[in-house]
């Protein structure tokens, strides 16, 4: 019986950035990454080119994280103080191709750290490690649009992921990562007409919307995570069959939503049938990333450093090619 | 998948005799095609056409069910490529493996207590998989028949040697077990040994080609409830078989019609769940594993859970008053809708806040704050009535009440209605951590 495989015909493909910026290339970072550039379906190389894998990034605050899970304090306890050497750690010992530096400490509630103190961890981020940086604010609008122009200006050349960019926020980060050439996140809130139409509101600032990296926001597994999936899946169909306002490589807080879940934390004296809480932690963040992943996440932000081994030994047996 | 009105007519007699009750063949046609007549109306209708409409009729994914007794589980009898077209209706089945050669006894048992409960929803893993590792018929029906004395679940009987399979199935095959499987060097025998004892079969080729042939040589052959194991023990290689014979069952390409089984290859426990992970997420219908940890299964079944969840329908918590931490009649109450997104989304910030609290859930079927409050179902008199129902005049020793700031504009009916004091919380669950500090430290 001749068998001939189904293949979608696409019309579009995926966006390709790249982040960071080697000294050629006007920066100081030693590697970079290129994501994007998919014309198939995740991991489906039967049907088209998949130039790029996912990568997976590390979280680094510039606050000491005091409601992390104990469990963190063996691998990161002895660094939690120091932004840099934290970052250094995460690439050097834990396998992470980018660090994802949050500037928690900017939040009025968490220390109200300057503009000026946000520039100096960064400086020490980037003299500390090689690898491209995604840097993210406080989530507080005004305050992130203080920070947001110092940031990128200090950063300049290096060719940064800033984040986020919000519907109703979105002018100040756009106008100040376009005078100094970085990438943005675009996030939207698990709803993909808001997704589609900030691309579009950012593509009007004169913005190149290739460099737009999408957070759809994903949500914990177990906490709406189908939701995120689901959204994922369409916008990346959506964006292969021809809508280009889609057509952009997708970023996860993986590790921040998981480690929110009760499953994650919650001792085993407390729900006996769970099992040992550091394992289940993991995987219920591996879990989350491995899920995504299949729906077209390109880039994992990840806390745990066993969970950054298994999920790249994940998108190494994905990116096998096969093929009939 | 089914054919359109115009498909269906071509097959009809088109004399417009009106002795189905419908004016035209053309409408009787379409009625058809909506599922709003059966071809039973019609008299005259050739055999021919009959044999063509039922098998567009039939499901593009053939049904199998594995096990009897009380539990069974159902393959198959899938309709979509993607969750939110509709929804996956028949959840991956998980398979432990456990050798003959080790203590089946004591892992069947230690494997029948495996249920899991979260979010108010209960988990099994499905199916225990009794691998022919000692290549023994004698080990390997001692095996199956000890692990029948321990558990009533779902049992796949893992052995190519189809003179073991034959002796397992002396003692099993009242379990309608899954044979696994089929292949090119046991085929006539396994095929036999599938149909006389009236038992699903896997059936594995060396690639998914050879896999489809022997399925539609084996169905032909009269074992009729098949699974499809495409033979590969690769990720990707297993993945894209995976996704091919979904898009081809559901265009209806002969051999491709069944459900379909991954087996799990990684090495360590961890590695294995996020493999699995991505053949879940692929379609797959039964998929095989060894890691048996509490700590692993569990994030693996919830994303099936998940995976499986209608998008139609939004999902919803238990309503009624929930205790976050060592409550005290001092606790302060939140009131959220039993959303649950909306739910856990609040109890985790309040969880976080580390203030012991109440959380209201009042029952707005699983809506959301400002869409139940548009409805109708999120307002002063639902809460009040809540506060009612649920005795939480009782449990605490004031009253007042916190309320989504997205809907501050019911706090005077709410007043009115229940006579508690009304604060109006932040808009967003985020903002709880602030809220808590400002207004309880």
């Amino acid at each position: 019986m001749a068998f001939t495989p189904l293949k979608e015909k696409y019309r579009n493909k995926v966006a390709q950035i790249t982040l960071g910026a080697t000294a050629d290339q006007g920066g100081t970072r030693t590697s970079t990454v290129t994501i994007g550039g998919e014309q198939a379906l995740p991991f489906l190389h039967f049907e088209g080119e998949i130039p790029n894998k996912p990568v997976v990034a590390l979280e680094v605050w510039d606050i000491a994280p005091t409601e992390w899970n104990a469990c963190f304090e063996q691998y990161y306890g002895d660094v939690y103080s120091d932004p840099a050497a934290w970052a250094k750690k995460c690439v050097e010992e834990y396998g992470a191709e980018m660090i994802c530096l949050r500037l928690k400490g900017a939040d009025p509630d968490f220390g109200d750290k300057s503009p000026e103190d946000c520039v100096a961890t960064l400086k020490a981020v980037l003299g500390a490690v090689g690898v491209p940086l995604i840097v993210l604010g406080c989530g507080k609008y005004e305050k992130d649009n203080a920070i947001f122009p110092a940031i990128a200006e200090a950063g300049e050349g290096e060719n940064l992921l800033l984040g986020v960019g919000e519907q109703e926020n979105y002018k100040t980060l756009t106008a100040a990562a376009l005078g100094y050439k970085h990438a943005i996140i675009a996030q939207s809130p698990i709803d993909i007409n808001i997704a589609k139409q900030l691309n579009i509101l950012i593509g009007e600032m004169n913005f190149d919307t290739s460099r737009i990296v999408m957070d759809p926001t994903i949500a914990a597994l177990g906490y709406g995570i189908e939701y995120g999936y689901s959204i994922m899946q369409r916008a990346r169909f959506g964006a292969l069959t021809g809508d280009k306002a889609m057509a952009n490589p997708m970023i996860g807080n993986v590790g921040f939503e998981a480690w929110r879940a009760k499953e994650a934390n919650a001792s085993q004296d407390d729900f006996p049938t769970w099992g040992e809480q550091e394992a289940r932690g993991i995987m219920w963040e591996a879990t989350t990333a491995a899920s995504l992943i299949t729906a077209g996440l390109g880039i994992v932000v990840l806390r745990h450093p066993k969970t950054v081994e298994l999920v790249k030994k994940n998108i190494d047996d994905l990116m096998v090619p096969a093929t009939y | 998948m089914g054919l359109t009105g115009l498909q269906i007519f071509k097959l009809l007699p088109k004399t417009n005799c009106k002795e189905c009750g419908v004016a035209t063949c053309m409408a009787f046609a379409m009625a058809l095609a909506n599922a709003k007549a059966s071809l039973d109306q019609c008299p005259y209708v050739s055999d021919e056409a009959k044999e063509q409409l039922d098998a567009a009729a039939a499901p593009p994914i053939k049904k199998v069910t594995l096990g009897a007794g009380d539990f069974t589980r159902t393959m198959g009898d899938e309709t979509e490529l993607f969750r939110h077209d509709k929804k996956f209706f028949n959840e991956t089945v998980i398979a432990i493996m456990v050798e003959d050669t080790e203590d089946v006894a004591a892992k069947a048992e230690a494997f029948d207590k495996k249920v899991y409960e979260r979010v108010g929803l209960t988990f099994y893993t499905d199916a225990l998989a009794i691998v022919n590792a000692s290549g023994d018929a004698g080990k390997f029906k001692a095996a199956v028949e000890a692990a029948m004395g321990k558990t009533d679940r779902v049992l796949v009987l893992c052995s190519e040697d189809a003179d073991a399979m034959a002796a397992a199935l002396e003692v099993a095959a009242d379990r309608k077990p899954l044979i696994c499987s089929a292949t090119a060097d046991n085929f006539d025998k396994m095929v036999e040994l599938a149909s006389s004892k009236g038992c699903p079969l896997a059936v594995k080729g060396a690639n998914l080609e050879e896999t489809v042939e022997m399925a539609t040589k084996a169905f032909a052959a009269g074992a009729k409830e098949l699974v499809l194991d495409s033979g590969s023990r690769q990720v990707s290689q297993t993945v894209a078989d995976l996704t091919q014979i979904r898009r081809q069952a559901l265009k209806r390409t002969k051999g491709f019609g069944f459900p379909t089984m991954a087996v799990v290859t990684a090495e360590g426990d961890m590695d294995q769940i996020v493999e699995a992970v991505s053949y879940m997420s692929n379609y797959a219908g039964l998929i095989a594993l060894k890691a048996d940890d509490d700590a692993l299964l569990l994030p693996l079944l919830s994303w099936r859970q998940n995976l499986y969840t209608d998008p139609q329908k939004p999902i919803a918590v238990e309503p009624g008053l929930k205790e976050v931490g060592e409550v005290t009649p001092d606790s302060p109450v939140y009131t959220t809708t039993n959303f649950s997104l909306t739910y856990y989304i609040v109890e985790g910030e309040v969880e976080a806040s580390k203030m012991p609290s109440y959380i209201l859930a009042v029952d707005t079927d699983g809506i959301s704050v400002l869409t139940g409050f548009a409805a109708g179902k999120f307002t002063g008199e639902t809460i009040a009535a809540a506060i009612k129902e649920t005795g939480l005049e009782d449990k605490v020793n004031h009253k007042n009440i916190v309320i989504p700031g997205g809907v501050a504009v019911i706090s005077g009916k709410l007043e009115d209605a229940s006579g508690w004091k009304v604060l109006v919380g932040p808009r967003e669950a985020s903002g709880i951590h602030k809220f808590v500090r400002e207004n309880f430290k």
